[in-house]
């Protein structure tokens, strides 16, 4: 776990230097996500540890936002002056976005591929 | 000479226990009922806990500055839970090998249909420029979100809002639309969802299943990356 962990932390790290170094226009740990995929594929896998412990983490994903998620409270009052188009805007663009993306990989999903095999 | 007791406490309640005891069983409490109701979307946890935690907050008078103290320590770890989408990624990647072509155009589509079709809908019913601009990279995630707002002319702190908004009307309402569209292969499903709501899209989809979450996440990287670099071209073609 706390080998695990700090595994992640410097795939963070290593991200977020880099990131600000070159001035990349994406977030220093979604950079470390990329180094930590490089990684695994050179290693061959993650390692028992690993593996367990970035599932506890993923599983509760959710957790993480509700921090964030509470900040609305704060600026709910710049929503407040044009909700209606706001909501209409982010109701219909949203499910727009979803049903664009999935229609247009189901035109292209290959035909042997059966739907929810697992490689 | 020991301090009084009560004098600890307000010293160990000033914030940071607080605020991380609360945020901790409140979303405890959200994702109880969240099983209890079989995994249903209307039910998500986040948008419960954070209805707890908006309306304790209201009623105490505390401001989200103290709240956000301790909740800070729960904010951090989005950090290496980020990095951490290596693995299920990795586990997966056979399969996002052999959906290269589909991946790729469904990720350019969602991705312009997410910033356009929010300008459009938003225009069309009056809403200023600067809001317009604000919501067109609300379906990527907040750091990059916010970036690209401020890039653009849109409002940082509006479009943080509208990214959280997003995020949940993703996960609430995907379910229905995929059935609706007969759509079952998780990975369309995980991969459209992390297009059109980053990270809360991409949780919803892991307590699903690891394929549907593996591909979310990439989906969330990818289309973060893709909007950053396309949008503002777009934005001064389309002006």
């Amino acid at each position: 776990m706390l080998s695990a962990l700090t595994q992640l932390l410097v795939f963070q790290l290593a991200g977020e230097i880099v990131a600000r170094w070159l001035a990349l226009p994406v977030p220093g740990p979604v950079l470390g996500m990329l180094f930590l995929f490089v990684a695994l594929a050179l290693r061959g896998g993650p390692g028992d540890e690993l593996q367990s412990t970035s599932q506890n983490l993923l599983q509760h994903l959710s957790l993480l936002f509700v921090p964030a998620g509470v900040g609305i409270m704060v600026h709910l009052h710049r929503v407040a002056d044009e909700w209606l188009p706001l909501l209409l805007s982010l109701v219909i663009s949203t499910a727009a976005t979803l049903v664009v993306t999935a229609l247009v990989m189901k035109l292209l999903m290959p035909a042997r591929t059966m739907p929810g095999e697992t490689p | 000479m020991t301090p009084p007791i009560s004098e600890i406490w307000v010293y160990l309640s000033a914030s940071p226990l607080l605020g991380l005891t609360l945020t901790l069983l409140a979303y405890q409490g959200a994702f109880w009922f969240y099983k209890r109701s079989g995994m249903n979307p209307l039910a998500n946890p986040v948008l419960i806990a954070v209805a707890i935690l908006v309306l304790l907050l209201t009623l105490t008078a505390t401001s989200y500055e103290t709240y956000f103290a301790g909740a800070q320590f729960v904010h951090f770890l989005l950090g290496p839970a980020t990095v951490a989408l290596a693995v299920p990624l990795y586990t997966q990647f056979r399969r996002v090998r052999s959906l290269l072509l589909p991946v790729l155009v469904g990720l350019v589509a969602g991705s312009l249909t997410a910033a356009l079709s929010a300008i459009a809908v938003a225009r069309l019913f009056g809403a200023s420029l600067a809001t317009q601009l604000s919501l067109a990279p609300k379906s990527v995630t907040t750091p990059i979100a916010m970036g690209i707002a401020e890039r653009i002319g849109g409002i940082p702190s509006l479009t943080a809002v509208l990214v959280i908004i997003t995020g949940i009307l993703g996960a609430v309402g995907a379910r229905y639309i995929f059935d609706a569209m007969r759509i079952r292969d998780p990975a369309i499903r995980g991969f459209a969802i992390g297009v059109a709501s980053h990270g809360i899209g991409t949780a919803r989809a892991f307590q699903v299943g690891e394929q549907a979450g593996a591909f979310a996440a990439l989906a969330m990287g990818l289309n973060g990356a893709l909007t950053a670099l396309l949008l503002p071209l777009v934005l001064g073609w389309v002006r």
